[in-house]
């Protein structure tokens, strides 16, 4: 424990007879604040002085993205005298709860699942969200995304970072090449698929990744959740969601039909991979790279695919890839969102433990964090959150979706159901069923995995 | 806590170690008769013991303990949780697929191991070539995961294969495959090869020790004897390396049990590729079933407990003679 909370930079004195210039160099790195404007605190004034206060905070996000986070937080710790003290890993869905049964969970982390969420709270080592960070929530956030940091009636996190899962990526200079346009609904999309694949021999329409290490298939199960709620709409979902309605409903039927139309299609897929089958074997980041070799023209991912292209690659609407709303298939049931995020959860409530909670809830947060984010990537569901300051075009196209007052949102299935189906079986069957089970067969495997 | 403070908490744990460690020595020199003896001895040995105790014997408890308890560890189950194991297909396909690790590897490893060991013994060059085939153990698991990913990707004809085994299939007129990774059982049988890969280059040096080791005598009288190839190898050379061929056999096979890293870097479990290392830590740390996690940790403990146990013997056998 002692050697962990050694800061990076002490350790660099100690060594700075050694390499002084990288040393010194590396230090006033993790000092840059990034746009983030450090002398005006009249906000912050309210948290009082924390001078030698410390707070550690827990993230799913390592380099480079951390810089941006430990950026954002400059501001908070030149007002408050508060030290934040940032640690980042890829495990945290595995190591958060190995953390908080020993007793030494972080004074606050950043989960990306309401399912692990309401699992830690079952815990009882989750502290309920202070009054100033509940009245931020009502005021900053619509109610569903409340709903995802509240478990049974209690708000226990408020959200931080969200994305938009319902896009498809595309190249605008070749559809202006080609005269095509972008489709406004769904059935333009399957004619645009099907002119596609008449008029290019050589690529496919569509091109889609199912690889992701031990997560693989997780892109299989946003496609389902995505078309799902574009058949049976907001509340089945949310009953399937819950397993109100059991998982192999034939509703769920019906949308799983409707992603083998594309997916399962092999005049559609799977461009520059290969037949069917190679979508299971493609990881997700390299699938999406046929929108730019030309080998496919559509690819339905996040809109943290961004950061998936080659650097010097021009990510806008009038550059070399750029992403389009999925359509809406029923344009009178509004306009389905599928969508994730984060939420921040403390495990202590220590005066500035709060203090640093509530600001992380507030809109001057989510807009320090868009100006601490240079090379975008970064959006929240924060209605503060000024679209002017979000850098890069996606960005702001995915916060003009999350605030459009049409927007239908729902969080990934996958990551409220209980962790044996939503990072286990769902995962699994929806590979399986890529690389040949049937819809039945897949949609059965995962309803018998249910925890009873 | 300020640097001063940690540097006063480290000189604290020296100083307390040392005064340890010297009352130890100061009992070790006093002791005169065998009772003393035996209370040093115990000095000794119990700071070990203790270690064990905290280390070991009491996760090792708590894990059996576990192993009969639910998800999420509130209530008995009984035997529930391996009746899951052996009965939920997917986890049957676990099993299968460690049942096939388990004979393939050490087998494979071996037979290559013992055959290139024969085969450069006092040949041309063999210093390089043993270091040829001892050059992978160098290399970490999941650096050859990584590897060997590379060495079956696919990407359809027609496309620049990255893939060295796919170029090969193109550059000789054939389609190229995606076959590797993706169809079970046979996946397996391709994530057992880089196991192999890894491991018969210690299965080599081992064996080429021991046949060195064979006692002039006997080889020169049985050449006299007119014992050639295959006879000499199967008549002399094997039953004089049997206690080594033994030991490499149970060492390869208990790292075999063990195997998560080459599952989980090459397919993450998918495509029915899934072993029991890898199922523990994806019930115990991804599905937070610690019931159904610590069962099978302990299934893994009872399959390399025989393992482990015929080893020791070997190897006290060995050290006998």
């Amino acid at each position: 424990m002692a050697l962990r909370q050694i800061s990076g930079c002490r350790w660099g004195v100690l060594g700075a007879v050694l390499t002084l210039a990288l040393t010194l160099a590396a230090c006033s790195q993790s000092d840059s604040t990034q746009g983030v404007d450090t002398s005006d605190c009249s906000d912050l004034k309210q948290y009082g002085d924390l001078k030698g206060k410390s707070i550690s905070v827990y993230y799913p996000n390592v380099d480079p993205e951390d810089k941006a986070y430990k950026a954002s937080f400059k501001r908070f710790e030149a007002c408050t005298g508060a030290k934040v003290k940032y640690e980042g890993t890829l495990e945290l869905s595995a190591q958060l709860p190995v953390r908080v049964r020993a007793g030494t969970p972080p004074d606050i982390a950043s989960i990306p699942q309401p399912g692990l969420l309401a699992t830690l709270v079952g815990t009882g080592k989750v502290k309920p969200a202070p009054a100033a960070v509940s009245a931020n929530v009502d005021k900053f956030f619509g109610k569903d995304w409340r709903a995802y940091g509240t478990v049974n009636g209690t708000l226990y996190a408020a959200p931080g970072g969200a994305n938009v899962k319902s896009l498809v990526w595309y190249s605008p200079s070749v559809f202006k090449a080609k005269g095509y346009l972008v489709p406004q609904t769904y059935d333009e999309l399957v004619k645009l698929s099907d002119k596609i694949a008449s008029d290019d021999s050589k690529a496919k329409p569509w091109c889609a990744g199912f690889g992701s290490g031990e997560a693989t298939g997780w892109v299989g199960t946003d496609w389902l959740e995505d078309i799902l709620l574009r058949t049976a709409g907001p509340e089945v979902y949310d009953h399937w969601v819950k397993h109100e309605i059991p998982f192999n409903d034939p509703q769920i039927a019906t949308a799983l039909a409707k992603v083998g139309d594309i997916l399962k299609n092999p005049k559609y897929v799977n461009g520059g991979r290969g037949d069917v089958k190679s979508i299971a074997t493609t990881t997700f980041q390299d699938a999406g790279q046929g929108v730019l070799d030309g080998s496919c023209y559509l690819h339905r991912q996040a809109s943290f695919f961004a950061a998936q292209w080659p650097k010097g690659t021009k990510v806008a609407e009038d550059g070399d890839v750029f992403a389009f709303y999925l359509p809406a298939i029923d344009a009178a049931k509004g306009k389905p969102t599928l969508g994730a995020g984060d939420f921040i959860t403390a495990f202590a409530d220590r005066p500035e433990v709060k203090a640093f909670q509530t600001y992380l809830s507030t809109d001057a947060y989510a807009n320090d964090k868009a100006k601490a984010t240079p090379e975008g990537g970064w959006v929240s569901s924060n209605k503060g959150l000024k679209l002017e300051n979000l850098k890069s075009p996606i960005d702001k196209l995915s916060a003009q979706i999350l605030q459009d007052p049409k927007a239908v949102f729902r969080f990934d299935a996958s990551d409220q159901m209980p962790s044996a189906v939503g990072a286990g079986t769902f995962w699994k069957g929806m590979t399986n069923w890529i690389v040949g089970k049937s819809d039945k067969e897949t949609l059965d495997y995962i309803e018998g995995s249910w925890p009873k | 806590m300020s640097t001063g403070a940690k540097f006063g908490q480290m000189f604290v744990a020296i100083g307390l170690f040392t005064l340890v460690f010297g009352s130890i020595l100061l009992l070790a020199s006093r002791a005169k008769d065998r009772a003393a003896e035996r209370i040093q001895a115990g000095a000794f040995v119990l700071p070990a013991l203790l270690f064990l105790a905290v280390g070991l014997i009491y996760p090792a408890i708590l894990t059996v303990y576990e192993s009969f308890r639910s998800a999420d560890s509130s209530s008995f189950v009984g035997i529930d949780n391996y009746l899951t194991i052996l009965t939920q297909p997917d986890l049957q396909v676990v099993l299968r697929n460690t049942v096939i690790w388990m004979v393939l590897v050490p087998l494979a490893a071996t037979a290559i191991g013992l055959l290139y060991a024969v085969l450069v013994d006092r040949a041309r060059g063999e210093a390089f070539a043993k270091s040829l085939i001892f050059l992978p153990m160098a290399i970490s698991f999941v650096g050859a995961s990584i590897i060997w990913k590379f060495v079956y990707e696919y990407k359809p004809t027609g496309f620049a294969q990255i893939g060295l085994l796919n170029e090969i299939l193109v550059t000789l007129g054939f389609d190229a495959q995606n076959f590797f990774l993706l169809p079970s059982p046979w996946n397996t049988l391709f994530l057992v090869v880089v196991m192999v890969w890894i491991q018969a280059g210690f299965a080599m040096t081992i064996l080429s020790a021991a046949i060195k080791a064979i006692p002039s005598d006997i080889i020169e009288a049985a050449r006299l004897d007119g014992a050639t190839g295959v006879k000499m190898f199967r008549r002399i050379t094997l039953p004089s390396i049997r206690p080594a061929v033994i030991v490499v056999l149970t060492t390869i096979g208990i790292g075999t049990l063990k195997v998560f890293d080459i599952v989980r870097t090459m397919t993450g479990g998918q495509f029915e590729t899934s072993v029991v290392a890898n199922e523990f830590y994806n019930q115990s740390f991804i599905y937070n079933n610690t019931g159904l996690g610590a069962a099978l940790a302990v299934l893994l403990f009872i399959l390399v407990i025989p393992v482990v146990a015929y080893n020791v013997r070997q190897l006290r056998k060995a050290d006998a003679r």
